[in-house]
């Protein structure tokens, strides 16, 4: 991490949507690290396509730019520009836009530190956004983060809450890690929220418990925990005292943490939007078997089926799980 | 320029002229000799996997040698070697990691294919076809913020200018006036594949025209044109007139790879080839201009005693260490 000093005293509350406080760790990075860029399609003088990074053109000028539709160029001048010094916070529209340059990201990006022993390091972070909305098409609605957390040397972050959003991008930005960071456009103007800007640089990886109970944990992440969240609440309607644990870091991933939670309640549900086979519950479960933790009922994982995404709301509503489905699946691990 | 005067026994200066033919004929021979030596080490076993010879090549590398700026960047594919020694890269640290050993250029790390110097200005090889050119792209990105007047030099061969990556690249770099400098070696095969039948018009150099930015087709086999061209191009990009495309008329005198049984060569063309390959048309000039051909045959000596040396030194160092095979994957 680069040496930067952070005046925590700084710290303000404010009233910010998810979109805002993305826009307002972007503006604090801008400002505290000179060596950032920041640049995508449509991102400068149209502000972005969802309105996140308005103004920031304005205020930076030169740093904050639009580039062609070029998947390729825009990933791969960050692996190049980061190369030489720089410190790209480059936007890629839709995740799903992405695999056009996958090489950039599996064959490049991940490769620098590698290959040059730590001497060369390659700090990019990739802005993206994925996830269902009805009437998105397949190629604008899947939540594909299994494919680079595959990638060793990819740090991979999806932040639920706007303070998250606003914490973990500036922790991303100053990471020394090249990382992608999955933001979610339903959450971007889901309302405002309070959020504290100027806090502390965090390190990588913590999860956050956002509901405590001793009967069964949900590990969750990304918009899937607002639906782990509310079965909760039906849950506890019923007598059943269900913990939540969100990790917006998926990689690096605190396992320990998850072993620890397991380790107490010994019913676990893993749930998520991306799709079951080869998703990152699969991860998730595998790591608590292979503990050796004591379980009282096998591991369950909640995903959309291995099915294509349509876009038609009421064939979509019967694939993305909900509260309903999560709910299904930690009765099914009761006695 | 004295050692080279030296060599072929000169006792009074030589013309400007005749001293670069020499010793650009000094350089070609190193790689060459490397290359040469090289294949020996992949026949016998001593180095593995995939491995791609620059001979018939070497000219643009042995042209480039000099026309980096210190703060230059220069991107190149998997038929790297050339460049790497030319860059400064010890020739003993390039067997090295050929070799698979601790002392090599990335400790082993990289290989035949896939090896970088940072230090040297070298910024890697790639072993995936076209992937450097959008790379280079953010290296003169970098530049524009970073108060040098970096220009990026990114070299792929024929078949990479049917890559997306490339078109985007130079798309890239002429919408944003970047200082790139694309250099397309064509040695007219697509690896195995002609290029001529797979593109509609076999003169790639007419592309630039389409991205708004200069291009020229010239020879790539004599290091006095290409350097003359190619620091023409680096000027022009210092000097803010974006990107220009080169594409240098080359031919490979061995395989696509070691192991390729060349099935796809046209009878005559290599005998062809070799007329004008960069050791002919620097021996021609040079006995043009009154050097003995004993002269010249100490100058491949002297190369070929550079890289015996340098094999023997690397060949004795100790194997990458199997205990570092997991660092620095993450910071």
């Amino acid at each position: 991490m680069p040496d930067t000093v952070v005046d925590t005293s700084a710290a303000e509350q404010v009233q910010l949507t998810y979109a805002g406080a993305v826009n307002a760790a972007l503006e604090r990075c801008l400002k505290e690290l000179p060596e950032t860029l920041l640049y995508g399609e449509d991102i400068a003088k149209p502000g972005g396509v969802f309105g996140v990074t308005r103004g920031l053109r304005k205020k930076f000028g030169d740093r904050v730019f639009d580039t062609p539709i070029s998947e390729s160029a825009i990933l791969g001048s960050a692996v190049g520009a980061a190369m030489l010094g720089r410190r790209p916070i480059v936007e890629i529209m839709w995740l799903d836009f992405s695999f056009v340059a996958f090489d950039q990201v599996v064959n490049q990006l991940s490769n620098v530190r590698y290959l040059n022993e730590g001497k060369l390091q390659a700090p990019v972070v990739i802005r993206t956004q994925q996830g269902s909305q009805p009437g998105a098409c397949a190629q604008h609605s899947q939540s594909m983060e299994a494919l680079f957390l595959h990638i060793p040397g990819i740090r991979v972050c999806m932040p639920w809450t706007a303070q998250d959003a606003y914490d973990l991008l500036v922790a991303a930005v100053h990471a020394d890690d090249p990382v992608l960071f999955i933001e979610n456009r339903n959450l971007y103007n889901a309302g405002k929220q309070t959020i504290e800007l100027g806090g502390p640089v965090q390190r990588p990886g913590q999860l956050r418990e956002r509901r405590s109970g001793g009967d069964v944990t949900v590990v969750t992440w990304g918009a899937m925990t607002r639906c782990a969240l509310e079965a909760a609440d039906l849950l506890a309607a019923e007598g059943v005292s269900v913990e939540v644990l969100e990790t917006p870091w998926l990689n690096p991933l605190d396992t320990e943490t998850i072993l620890a939670h397991v380790a107490r309640t010994r019913r676990v549900v893993v749930a998520h939007e991306a799709n079951v086979t080869g998703g990152f519950g699969a991860e998730v479960v595998a790591r608590i078997v292979e503990s050796g933790v004591a379980l009282a009922a096998p591991p369950k994982r909640v995903g959309t089926p291995d099915s294509r995404i349509p876009a038609a709301p009421s064939l979509l509503g019967a694939l993305i799980p909900d509260a309903d489905r999560i709910s299904a699946a930690i009765r099914s691990l009761l006695p | 320029m004295t050692s080279v005067e030296n060599l072929v026994g000169v006792e009074s200066s030589l013309d400007t002229d005749t001293a670069q033919d020499l010793e650009d004929l000094h350089d070609v021979w190193l790689i060459r000799a490397f290359e040469e030596k090289v294949r020996e080490l992949r026949v016998a076993g001593d180095v593995v996997g995939s491995v791609h010879l620059c001979i018939g090549q070497e000219a643009t590398p042995v042209a480039i040698k000099r026309l980096l700026g210190p703060d230059d960047a220069l991107f190149v594919t998997y038929r790297g070697h050339g460049y790497g020694l030319m860059r400064g890269i010890e020739p003993t640290a390039m067997f090295a990691e050929l070799l698979g050993r601790a002392t090599g250029v990335n400790s082993g790390r990289g290989g035949s294919a896939y090896f970088i110097a940072p230090e040297h200005r070298f910024f890697g090889e790639n072993s995936i076809v076209g992937a450097g050119a959008p790379i280079a792209c953010g290296a003169a990105l970098a530049g524009r913020f970073d108060g040098t007047d970096r220009v990026a030099i990114t070299v792929f061969g024929d078949g990479a200018m049917n890559q997306g990556s490339v078109h985007e690249a130079m798309n890239f770099a002429a919408a944003m006036k970047l200082p790139v400098v694309f250099l397309c070696e064509n040695n007219s095969y697509s690896e195995m594949t002609p290029i001529a039948d797979m593109v509609g018009d076999p003169n790639l150099f007419r592309r630039a025209a389409s991205y708004g930015m200069p291009g020229e087709r010239i020879d790539g086999n004599d290091p006095a044109t290409l350097r003359a061209r190619i620091s023409d191009a680096i000027a022009a990009a210092r000097e803010g007139g974006g990107p220009t495309l080169l594409e240098l008329m080359t031919a490979r005198l061995v395989g696509h790879y070691i192991g390729d049984a060349e099935q796809y060569r046209i009878p005559g063309e290599l005998d062809r080839a070799h007329e004008t390959e960069p050791v002919a048309v620097l021996t021609r000039r040079l006995i043009d201009a009154g050097c003995s051909r004993e002269a010249l045959d100490r100058v491949e000596s002297a190369a070929r005693e550079e890289i015996s040396a340098a094999v023997a030194t690397a060949l004795v160092a100790p194997l990458a260490d199997p205990a570092t095979a997991k660092d620095h994957v993450y910071a």
